[in-house]
């Protein structure tokens, strides 16, 4: 994935004609930005292997799809959206949650299954939300957020808000018809809308090469509507931190739609029951070994003397610390009651 | 012998129209493609174009002539040789094929006549049909007008108090802005509300269902109109999975408030895939609510409670009674409460339970199971999901027989659901087992005579409450 350090730019989006690169990193985070973009890499890592764990032991049932592996991707962008801006994703999104700084405890519970949960215990893993961190879910039906996301573009530019929405889903979405339709309107419409195409290389079983044509320039989708694309190595939260704030100046300014494809890996299975026979343990070696988002940042951090041992010791425990709160605050809340089986599925007026 | 130039049906539902203006004059010569006269119809004015070559006769149908029933001849054309002597003959001549037996008499081939075979379909039992108001609507003020409304402005009036009201409230679908709606309901909206409220979409159901689900979770208030529900199939998932769960999935935290709206149900020889009802489909969804009003008044208090209420709503309209003129209090605060049927009729011999256009043929059947002697009470659900099951059950204890009259086939139908809710409630009551009026269960089919026994009417309501009733 070495090429991937060079940031692709499809040619409608490319106002210069030459090749783009991204810029080194020198100009990157300061101190405080990049121990933040550090912790909450960290915070998902942890929450997910608690989360797996917990599934291990009967506690989380259903689907549960851990975010293992593509900590960096939400982490950049997140780093660079405002907090009216709004975030939507599909099934794979404890890590969309937490960086849009919900609560890991009402996370944990509603994996669990507790009232004290997102979604009182009726949503699950894929489906949680939150009005307040402006999060939209949590969809668990392939591509079905797309349009969503347009729909939340819609309303910031209806409302004339100046925000804008991120709109994440995986390579495996971005061959869903309804993509396409929502790509066209937004680009009609020059909606403040940015596609986030989650490269994780893997669509359950079968492997982008397999179902995507041209499957090494997702982010060039967007090429017959207009769109501008750019592509980054998604295993680098500062490649993509810096990738992402392109693509939000642009949806911001008014110019409309950007499509962001992160180059990225999950180290687990589709979902929990997922063996993942159909990769190589080495190909799952070298990306942790080599390419880890985490351990990237960590190695940036002390390079940069913005840390040393003692500091990421110190946050490696506090990050631990609140994902253990999180589990046990997720095992001791209580199920919900009986009677909450017929509420919420419709409002009187 | 002169051509004659007969009314033309310019659409699927077109059975009269008005002769809104002549571009020839009598003398004129005519090639074929010549424009020679403007139509208005229920949905447009649409041009008609001259089909055959010959120089025009005589203009039997004037300029401004409502209610041209199709196939009225509207002038003559005489061809290449024949001079005005031709006409004597032909003004009088029976006119061929389709034309009604009585249509141009001896001396005034009589535009408005009425054409037997044309049914004066808006209202069969009479106008106005004698209001009786559900328990549950709002009392107009007393001296609030009531004004003759046809059902499409009634959803547009509705539409456009709303969006005066709430600015979150906009319209988007195919062709509702500029060409001001495939059915003309949204007509004048655009000049009104602009082209930022009143949008037009691509044509992609899937993806402007699933854009505007966004812009309602986001706190906006879409209406969503679809061209037909037919093309709704493709944006199914966005409805039921994406807005009718929301609220639950968030455990109340998050809502969908959207209305999807269109028509529904059989037009006019469109076949298969353009003719479905969808009570039964939408009506199996918790987390939807759906309607589905009969007349307009019931259709704009309901529309407005719509895009009023706080959940999904699907609201489906009828294409074969958006010309139905009903009448409407002229009262801003018309709304009416959802999940309230409306007795249309009152008796005590038998109950129909009906919605959308098979109220129609419903009260048809009232009367002539009246000439029987057996008084039907005639319920207007209005609401298919919640269904008002109280109003059926205390009307079947009164009668003691039901029959379940829907459009959509019969099998997990509505008339299914309210067979069973009142075999449950009301067993002992029932002096017949409950029967169902519904569509062959086949897929709609195209020819007019296959089309007409595959959809249920008034005659089948009135062989099946006589079955209940135990009368032949």
């Amino acid at each position: 994935m070495a090429d991937q350090r060079t940031a692709k730019r499809s040619a409608r989006g490319s106002k210069p004609a030459a090749a783009k690169k991204t810029p080194a990193k020198a100009s990157g985070p300061d101190k405080d930005e990049s121990l933040e973009l550090y912790r909450a890499m960290l915070l998902i890592r942890r929450f997910e292997e608690k989360a797996g764990q917990l599934y291990g032991m009967g506690l989380i049932g259903g689907f549960c799809h851990l975010y293992i592996g593509q900590e960096a991707v939400v982490t950049g962008i997140q780093s660079v959206m405002e907090d009216d801006d709004k975030v939507v994703t599909g099934y794979r999104c404890h890590g969309h949650m937490l960086a849009c700084g919900m609560d890991p405890k009402g996370v944990m519970a509603e994996l669990t299954g507790r009232i004290d949960g997102y979604s009182r215990g009726k949503g699950g893993s894929m489906h949680m939300f939150s009005t307040e961190k402006n999060f939209f879910g949590g969809h668990g039906i392939v591509g079905a957020q797309v349009p969503i996301g347009a729909g939340l573009g819609f309303s910031c530019k209806y409302q004339e808000n100046g925000n804008v929405c991120a709109t994440y889903f995986g390579e495996g979405a971005a061959n869903q018809g309804q993509v396409y339709e929502a790509f066209n309107m937004a680009a009609l419409w020059k909606l403040p809308v940015v596609f986030v195409i989650e490269n994780n290389r893997y669509g359950m079983g079968t492997s982008v090469q397999r179902a995507a044509a041209n499957s090494s320039a997702l982010y060039a989708r967007g090429d017959a509507f207009g769109i501008p694309g750019l592509q980054v190595d998604g295993m680098d939260v500062l490649a993509v931190r810096e990738g992402a704030a392109k693509a939000v100046e642009h949806a911001r300014s008014g110019e409309g739609p950007f499509i962001l494809e992160a180059q990225t890996y999950r180290y687990r299975g589709h979902s929990m029951s997922d063996p993942a026979k159909y990769r190589t343990k080495e190909e799952v070696q070298d990306m942790r070994s080599k390419h880890d988002p985490i351990e990237q940042m960590r190695a940036f951090l002390v390079k940069k003397k913005f840390a040393d041992d003692e500091d990421l010791k110190a946050i490696d425990k506090d990050i631990k610390a609140r994902v253990n709160e999180a589990a046990e605050f997720a095992q001791t809340s209580p199920e919900p009651d009986p009677s909450e089986l017929w509420t919420d599925v419709r409002v009187e007026a | 012998m002169p051509t004659q130039i007969t009314m033309p049906a310019l659409s699927p539902t077109m059975e009269e129209g008005t002769l809104a203006k002549w571009l020839v004059k009598e003398g004129d010569t005519v090639s074929a493609g010549d424009v020679i006269a403007e139509i208005e119809t229920d949905k447009a004015t649409m041009e008609v174009e001259a089909v055959d070559e010959g120089r025009l006769g005589k203009i039997l149908v004037g300029e401004g002539t409502e209610g041209v029933a199709v196939n009225t001849p509207i002038a003559l054309l005489l061809d290449e040789g024949e001079d005005e002597s031709a006409l004597n003959g032909a003004a009088s001549a029976p006119a061929p094929q389709e034309a009604k037996a009585e249509a141009p008499a001896e001396e005034e081939p009589a535009p408005s006549q009425e054409s037997p075979g044309v049914a004066p379909d808006s209202d069969p039992l009479g106008t106005p049909m004698k209001r009786i108001a559900a328990e549950s609507d709002p009392t107009p003020p007393e001296g609030t007008a009531w004004n003759k409304v046809v059902l499409r402005d009634a959803l547009r009036d509705a539409m456009a108090e709303e969006m005066r009201r709430d600015e979150k409230v906009y319209l988007m679908g195919e062709e509702v802005a500029e060409y001001q709606g495939a059915y003309k309901v949204s007509r004048d909206l655009l000049e009104e509300f602009g082209a930022k409220r009143v949008v037009d979409t691509p044509i992609t159901e899937h993806g402007f269902a699933g854009l505007a689900v966004g812009a309602a979770m986001a706190g906006l208030r879409p209406i969503v109109e679809f061209m037909t529900w037919n093309f709704a199939m493709q944006a199914m998932d966005q409805i039921i999975n994406s807005a009718a769960k929301t609220r639950y999935m968030s455990g109340g935290q998050m809502g969908c408030p959207i209305v999807f709206r269109g028509p529904n149900g059989a037009a006019a020889r469109v076949a298969a895939q353009h003719s479905q009802d969808y009570s039964a489909w939408y009506g199996n969804i918790p987390g939807l609510t759906v309607l589905a009003p009969y007349d307009a008044a019931d259709a704009k208090g309901l529309l407005k409670a719509a895009i009023r209420n706080p959940n999904p709503v699907i609201f489906l309209e009828h294409e074969l009674l958006y010309g139905d003129e009903g009448e409407v209090p002229d009262w801003e605060d018309w709304v009416l409460p959802i999940g309230k049927a409306r007795i249309r009729r009152e008796g005590d011999g038998v109950t129909l339970v009906a919605h959308s256009r098979m109220v129609k043929f419903a009260m048809e059947a009232a009367e002539g199971l009246s000439g029987l002697g057996v008084e039907a009470e005639v319920i207007d659900l209005r609401s298919i999901r919640p269904l008002d099951s109280d109003t059926v059950v205390e009307s079947v204890k009164k009668t003691n027989r039901l029959v379940c009259c829907e459009e959509g086939w019969g099998p997990m139908g509505v008339g299914a659901e309210i067979a069973a809710r009142v075999v449950a409630e009301a067993f002992d009551y029932l002096d017949a087992p409950p029967a169902r009026v519904h569509q062959a269960d086949v897929p709609l089919p195209y020819a007019a005579n296959l089309e007409a026994l595959s959809l249920p009417g008034t005659a089948d309501i009135v062989r099946a409450a006589k079955a209940v009733c135990y009368l032949d």
